[in-house]
C-alpha cells in the first residue's frame, strides 16, 4: 500500500466519502413514471409557498452510485451476522431471516392504521396472538403493544404507577432506583415526575433490602429492580422485595431487559412484579439495526389495567377484532398508531418459530455465561461471585496495574475480530467488563472469545502498550471523541467537501 | 433448533467443563417454587416454511388489492427496491449501536448524511440521529422549548395530528405542562388573532403542523414574530416530509419536528417510522436524542462518532435531556437511502406529481353536485371536501368497490360533521382517481 | 501542579481566590484531571446570585458531567466567556487561566471556614488512597 493507491487500503474494504461529495447536478437514481394527469402550476398553487429551486445541497447520483456508497459503508460495520457480540444486557442474538421476509409482505407492509378495521383483521389478530404469547411468557394478566423502545415501555410503565396511585388518592412522589440500574431507569422516573431516590447495592450487588425496608415509605410509589441484575445475578430476594412495597402500597416495577435468562424459566408475574416492560429488540430477536427501530411492550398485573394506553384490542362477537379508543381511566396515548407493527410482526414469528420450546434458548444462553465465566474466573477480577445467569461481569482490576484498563482491553477484542463487551457499566463496578453471549453463539465461537480474552489478558502484562493503543486493524484508530465534542460538526456543508477524505 | 448453535454433545460437554451435573444447577439461584414445571403454553414450533404461511394468512385477511385515499399522518408512497437491498445487508441491519465507532463507521456515517439531509430538507442547522416517530419528537420538541425558556404553557394549534396531540397530553400531565389549543380559522390556518391574544410572556412554545390536519398550509413568518416578540419559540410539525420537495422550508422555525416515514418507509399499519428533531446550533445541547459528529482519528483520517452524549441518559441519568435510547437508526438508514435515491430532481418531480393528481382529484370531486371544498388556503397533497351525507357512510360504499376512502373529520373534529380528508399521492393512477370520484358520485346518489 | 497557597479548597474540589469581598473561584488540578480533558462549560449569568452549597453550574468531560457547588453565596460579576470556545484552560491552568466566575461575596467570612492548601493536599491524598484501595 503506498501514498499511489487511494481507492482502496484493503481489498476487500473500500474508501468512501460522503454522498454529497459524489453530487453533480443532473446525475438521478430513481424515476418515476410519467405523470398521467394535467400538470400543476406549483407557482400558482402555493404562491410564496413555493420552492422554486429544490432542495439545496441535496444529492444528485446515480443508482450504482447508491448501491455502491451504502454498500462500501456496510463493510465498514461489524455485526451479528459476523459474529459475536458479547454486550451485556444487549442480548445481541441472532436476528431470523425470515421474520424480515414476514414483516415485508403485501397485506402486512401496506396497511395503513386508519382502514376500516374489517380490512385490518389481520394484523389485529397478530396483535392479538403477541399479546396472548406475552402474557404467558410475563405470567403477568394486561399488556400493551404500544411503546416503540424499551425506555418508552419504562416511562409507560410508571404512568401507569402513577394513574393507579392517584386514583387511590395520592400520587406519591418518590421511585427507589438501585446505583447498578441502567440509565434509562432515573432519566424515565423524572420524566414522569418523581424524584429518584438511589439505593446503593449491598456487597453482593444485590438489593439491600434492610436499606430498602427503611426507605419504603408511603411516600414511595414504586421500586424499578433489574432481575437478574445489570450484574446478571438472579435478585433472590425479590417475592420479599414485592412484599414490603405492597405492604406500603407501592408497587414493583421490572425492568426485563435481562429477560433473556427467564424466559421459560419462571415468570416475572409469579414472583410478585406489578408491572414490567420487555424489550422486543433484545430478547426477542428482532434486529438492532444500528440503533433501532425496538419496541418496549409493557405486561402488568389486573390493577394496573384500567390504565392501559388507548387504543385497547378488544375480541367482539364471533372472534370479530377491534381496537377501542375510549376508556376513562386510561393514560393516553404514548405514541401514535398502534406501536411499532413491523417490530411486533419480527417478535411474533421469532415466538412461533420456537414455541413451548423457547426455555431451551434461556439455558442455552445461561450455559454459554457460565462457560465462559469458568475459563476466565482468575484471569480477570470477579467482584461479584453470586452466580451468573445469562451475563458476567468482571472487572479490570487485575489488568489495572499494568495501565490497561476496561477499555483498552475492549479495543483490543476488536482486532481479535470481535465487537467488545460493554465496558464502564454497570457503574457499581468501576472499570466493569460485562459479558452477554446469548444463546446464538456456538461453542466453537465462546472458545474463540475466550482464547481472545486471554491471550489480551497476557498481553496487558507483557506488552501493555499494545493493548492501549488499540485497535490496530480498523480502517480509523481511536477517534477524537474530546474535539468532536468542543466543537461539534454535525452536518456536511459544501465548503467542507475539501477537508480529507477517509484514506 | 435451527437458532440454537449447538448439539446435546457439546452442551454435555460444556456443563461438565463448568461443573455441573445438568442445566438446571445453573438455575439454582432462582427458588425451586417459582421455577416452571412445564413448558409455557405456546403457538408452535413451526418451521421458517409453517411462519411464512401463518403470516400470509394474516396478510390476506387485510386490505389487499383495494386503493387508499388515506394520508392523515402515514402516507403511501413509491419505494425503492434498492431502500431494501441496501438495509437488509447484514452489516446495518444486525449491526448494535454505534458506540464503538471503530468498527461502525458505516452506520455513523449513514447517520450524519441523514442529519445532514434533514438539515437541508427542514432549512434548519442541525438535525438529531431519529427519534421514535413524528409524533414523540413534536413532545420532545416541546419539552426542549420548555428546558430552552424556563416556561410551562404551551399553545398548540387544534389542527396538529390528534394522535400528537394526545401524545403530547400523556407527557405534559408529568411534566407541569399547560397545554391550550388554538383554533383554526375558516380558511383553515390557525387563528392569528385567537393566537395572538393566548400568547403571553409565559409562553413557551407555539406548536403549528404545516400542511396541518386539513392538508393546509400554514403562514409561518407571522406566527414566529408574534412568538418571538413574547420570548415563545415556534415548534413547526411535519407530518408529510415529501411537501418539502416543492414548499418552503420551514426556516422560520426555532424547532421542527418532523415525521420521516414518507421517505421510504412503508405504512406497515403504524410503525416503525422515524421522527427527527431539526433546530439551531444555539440550541443544540438541549436536543434529544443522539448526534453523529465529524471527526479525526489518531492518524489525521477523517471518521464519525456519536457526541454530545452528555444530553442523554446513560451520562446524564435524571438530568438527562430524554430518555430515549434506542431509537430507529434503521429506518433512519431507510430515509437516507430513499431520498439519496430521488436526489434533489426526483424529490422535486415527486412531490409534483402529489401536487398534480391531488389537484386533479379535487376538481373530479367538486363536479360532483353536492360536494364543496372547505379551507379555501394553498394544500399539498392532502385536502378537505364537504360532502352533503356523512362521510362514513360513502366509506361504507366505497369499500364495497375496493375503496378506501378519506379519513373522517369528524371522529377527531366533532363540528367537521360531513367533512372528508382526501390523500392523493404519486402512486395512485388516475384510472383510479376517477373511479373514486365516480363512486363518491353513485354513494351520494344512493337512497338515504 | 502546585497549589497556591493564598487560595482556599472545598471538599468537592473547588478553589476560592479571595480579594476583599471578590472572590475568583474555578475547580482545581484534582478535579480537571479526575474530570479529562474537559469539553464544555456551564456558567451563571452575570448578575445572578449564586448560594453557597448549591450547584451553580456544570464542566463536561466526554463522559461526565461534574456539577460545580458555591463555596460562598454572593453575586455573579464576571464568568470567563473564553471557555466557551477555549474550555482546555481549564485542563492545562486550572488554578489560573482556567477559571470559571468572579462573585463578589455576600459574606466573604465563609471563605475561612474552608481547607487551606495544606488541608486540601492531605485531604486528596486520602481520596486517592481510597480509590485505590
Amino acid at each position: 500500500m503506498t501514498d499511489k493507491i487511494k481507492k482502496a487500503t484493503r481489498h476487500t474494504n473500500q474508501n468512501e466519502g460522503l454522498i454529497f461529495e459524489k453530487s453533480s447536478p443532473g446525475k438521478r437514481a430513481f424515476e418515476l413514471p410519467p405523470l398521467d394527469v394535467p400538470a400543476a402550476d406549483p407557482a400558482k398553487a402555493l404562491g410564496a409557498s413555493y420552492r422554486q429551486k429544490g432542495v439545496e445541497g441535496f444529492p444528485e447520483v446515480s443508482e450504482i452510485e447508491v448501491i455502491r456508497h451504502f454498500t462500501r459503508l456496510s463493510t465498514w460495520n461489524y455485526a451479528i451476522d459476523l459474529g459475536m457480540y458479547p454486550l451485556g444486557s444487549c442480548t445481541m442474538k441472532y436476528n431470523p431471516r425470515v421474520n424480515e421476509f414476514v414483516a415485508r409482505l403485501d397485506g402486512l407492509a401496506t396497511e395503513h392504521p386508519y382502514q376500516s378495521q374489517e380490512l385490518s383483521q389481520g394484523c389485529l389478530k397478530i396483535l392479538q396472538l403477541l399479546e396472548k404469547c406475552l402474557l404467558e411468557i410475563t405470567g403477568m394478566d394486561a399488556v400493551t403493544l404500544q411503546p416503540a423502545a424499551g425506555a418508552q415501555g419504562e416511562l409507560t410503565g410508571l404512568l401507569l404507577i402513577r394513574a393507579y396511585h392517584e386514583r387511590n388518592g395520592n400520587p406519591r412522589k418518590k421511585v427507589v432506583i438501585p446505583d447498578s440500574a441502567h440509565g434509562t431507569n432515573p432519566a424515565t422516573a423524572v420524566i414522569a415526575g418523581y424524584e429518584v431516590e438511589n439505593i446503593k447495592s449491598e456487597s453482593h450487588g444485590q438489593i439491600d433490602v434492610d436499606k430498602l425496608r427503611d426507605l419504603v415509605t408511603p411516600d414511595v410509589a414504586a421500586l424499578m429492580i433489574t432481575n437478574p441484575s445489570t450484574l446478571g445475578i438472579f435478585e433472590e430476594r425479590i417475592p420479599e422485595i414485592a412484599e414490603i412495597l405492597h405492604a406500603q402500597g407501592a408497587l414493583l416495577y421490572m425492568d426485563g431487559a435481562n429477560m433473556n435468562a427467564l424466559t421459560g424459566i419462571t415468570r416475572p408475574g409469579d414472583l410478585g412484579v406489578d408491572v414490567m416492560h420487555l424489550n422486543l429488540h433484545k430478547t426477542f430477536s428482532t434486529p438492532h439495526g444500528g440503533g433501532g427501530p425496538g419496541a418496549g411492550p409493557v405486561a402488568m398485573k389486573k390493577i394496573l389495567e384500567p390504565f392501559r394506553p388507548v387504543p385497547i384490542l378488544v375480541e367482539k362477537e364471533a372472534g370479530r377484532l377491534a381496537l377501542e379508543q375510549i376508556r376513562p381511566h386510561s393514560i393516553g396515548r404514548v405514541k401514535a398508531f398502534s406501536g411499532n407493527f413491523g417490530v411486533l410482526v419480527r417478535a411474533l414469528a421469532y415466538i412461533l418459530a420456537y414455541g413451548p420450546g423457547v426455555r431451551q434458548a434461556t439455558e442455552d444462553a445461561v450455559l454459554n455465561a457460565n462457560y465462559i465465566r469458568k475459563h476466565l474466573e482468575g484471569i480477570f477480577d470477579l467482584p461479584y461471585s453470586l452466580p451468573s445467569m445469562h451475563e458476567v461481569v468482571f472487572s479490570d482490576a487485575l489488568q489495572k496495574k499494568n495501565g490497561v484498563n476496561t477499555m483498552d482491553i475492549a479495543k483490543r477484542l476488536i482486532d481479535y475480530g470481535f465487537h467488545p463487551y460493554t465496558t464502564a457499566f454497570p457503574l457499581i463496578v468501576p472499570g466493569a467488563l460485562m459479558i452477554e453471549p446469548t444463546e446464538s453463539e456456538s461453542r466453537e465461537e465462546c472458545d474463540l472469545f475466550i482464547d481472545a480474552m486471554r491471550s489480551i489478558a497476557e498481553e496487558a502484562a507483557t506488552n501493555p502498550e499494545l493493548v492501549r493503543t488499540a485497535p490496530h486493524t480498523t480502517r480509523v484508530r481511536r477517534l477524537d471523541e474530546v474535539g468532536a465534542a468542543r466543537k461539534p460538526i454535525l452536518r456536511w456543508k459544501p465548503q467542507a467537501s475539501r477537508t480529507e477524505a477517509a484514506d | 433448533m435451527r437458532y440454537l448453535p449447538k448439539s446435546p454433545a457439546e452442551r454435555q460437554d460444556m456443563l461438565a467443563a463448568i461443573g455441573a451435573k445438568s442445566i438446571d444447577d445453573l438455575f439454582s439461584s432462582i427458588p425451586e417454587r417459582y421455577r416452571l414445571q412445564e413448558a409455557l403454553k405456546l403457538p408452535g414450533p413451526l418451521s421458517e416454511t409453517e411462519v411464512i404461511d401463518f403470516f400470509k394468512a394474516r396478510a390476506a385477511e387485510n386490505s389487499g388489492g383495494y386503493t387508499s385515499f388515506l394520508g392523515a399522518g402515514v402516507y403511501h408512497h413509491l419505494r425503492s427496491v434498492v431502500t431494501d437491498a441496501i438495509i437488509q445487508r447484514g452489516e446495518f441491519l444486525t449491526s448494535y449501536t454505534p458506540y464503538q465507532a471503530e468498527i461502525t463507521q458505516g452506520t455513523l456515517q449513514a447517520i450524519f448524511e441523514f442529519q445532514t439531509l434533514m438539515c437541508q430538507l427542514t432549512g434548519q442547522e442541525v438535525a438529531n440521529a431519529s427519534m421514535y416517530d413524528g409524533s414523540t419528537a413534536t413532545t420532545e420538541a416541546v419539552l426542549m422549548a420548555e428546558r430552552l425558556t424556563g416556561r410551562t404553557r404551551i399553545l398548540v394549534a387544534r389542527s396538529l395530528h390528534p394522535e400528537y396531540r394526545d401524545v403530547l397530553k400523556t407527557y405534559a400531565k408529568n411534566s407541569g405542562l399547560h397545554v391550550e389549543e388554538i383554533a383554526y380559522s375558516a380558511n383553515g390556518t390557525l387563528d392569528q388573532k385567537a393566537f395572538e391574544s393566548a400568547l403571553k410572556d409565559d409562553v413557551a412554545a407555539v406548536v403549528v403542523q404545516s400542511p396541518n390536519f386539513f392538508g393546509v398550509i400554514e403562514s409561518l413568518a407571522p406566527l414566529r414574530d408574534a412568538a418571538h416578540s413574547s420570548g415563545a419559540l415556534l415548534v413547526t410539525a411535519i407530518t408529510e416530509g415529501v411537501s418539502l420537495g416543492l414548499l418552503t422550508p420551514p426556516a422560520e422555525a426555532d424547532i421542527v419536528a418532523m415525521e420521516a416515514q414518507s421517505f421510504g418507509l412503508a405504512p406497515s399499519y403504524g410503525g416503525p417510522f422515524a421522527g427527527v428533531i431539526a433546530s439551531r446550533d444555539k440550541f443544540v445541547r438541549q436536543m434529544p436524542g443522539r448526534l453523529a459528529g465529524q471527526t479525526t482519528d489518531s492518524e489525521g483520517r477523517r471518521g464519525f462518532v456519536l457526541t454530545l452524549a452528555t444530553r442523554e441518559q446513560h451520562i446524564r441519568r435524571e438530568k438527562a435531556t430524554s430518555n430515549i435510547c434506542t431509537n430507529q437508526a434503521l429506518c433512519a438508514l431507510a430515509a437516507t437511502v430513499h431520498l439519496t435515491l430521488l436526489g434533489k430532481e426526483g424529490l422535486g418531480e415527486v412531490a409534483r406529481q402529489n401536487l398534480s393528481k391531488a389537484k386533479f382529484a379535487l376538481a373530479e370531486l367538486e363536479n360532483i353536485p353536492g360536494v364543496r371544498r372547505a379551507f379555501d388556503a394553498p394544500f399539498f397533497n392532502e385536502f378537505t371536501v364537504e360532502l352533503p351525507r356523512s362521510v362514513k357512510i360513502v366509506n361504507a360504499y366505497l369499500q364495497r368497490e375496493k375503496i378506501i376512502g378519506p379519513f373522517v373529520l369528524g371522529t377527531a373534529y366533532p363540528e367537521l360533521t360531513k367533512h372528508a380528508l382526501v390523500c392523493v399521492t404519486e402512486t395512485t393512477p388516475r384510472a383510479e382517481i376517477e373511479r373514486f370520484a365516480a363512486a363518491v358520485r353513485r354513494a351520494l346518489e344512493q337512497p338515504v | 501542579m502546585a497549589y497556591p497557597a493564598n487560595y482556599r479548597y472545598t471538599k468537592e474540589h473547588e478553589w476560592v481566590d479571595l480579594k476583599g469581598d471578590l472572590a475568583a473561584i474555578g475547580i482545581t488540578d484534582y478535579a480537571q484531571h479526575e474530570l479529562g480533558d474537559v469539553v464544555f462549560v456551564e456558567l451563571p449569568k452575570v448578575g445572578s446570585k449564586i448560594e453557597a452549597g448549591k450547584t451553580f453550574g456544570t464542566v463536561e468531560s466526554v463522559k461526565a458531567v461534574s456539577d460545580i457547588y458555591a463555596p460562598a453565596s454572593g453575586e455573579v460579576v464576571e464568568a470567563n466567556e473564553v471557555l466557551h470556545n477555549t474550555p482546555e484552560k481549564i485542563n492545562t491552568d486550572p488554578h489560573g487561566a482556567g477559571w470559571l466566575i468572579k462573585v463578589r461575596l455576600a459574606n466573604p467570612s465563609e471563605v475561612s471556614g474552608l481547607m487551606d492548601t495544606a488541608a486540601y493536599e492531605a485531604y486528596i491524598a486520602s481520596q486517592s488512597k481510597e480509590a485505590s484501595a
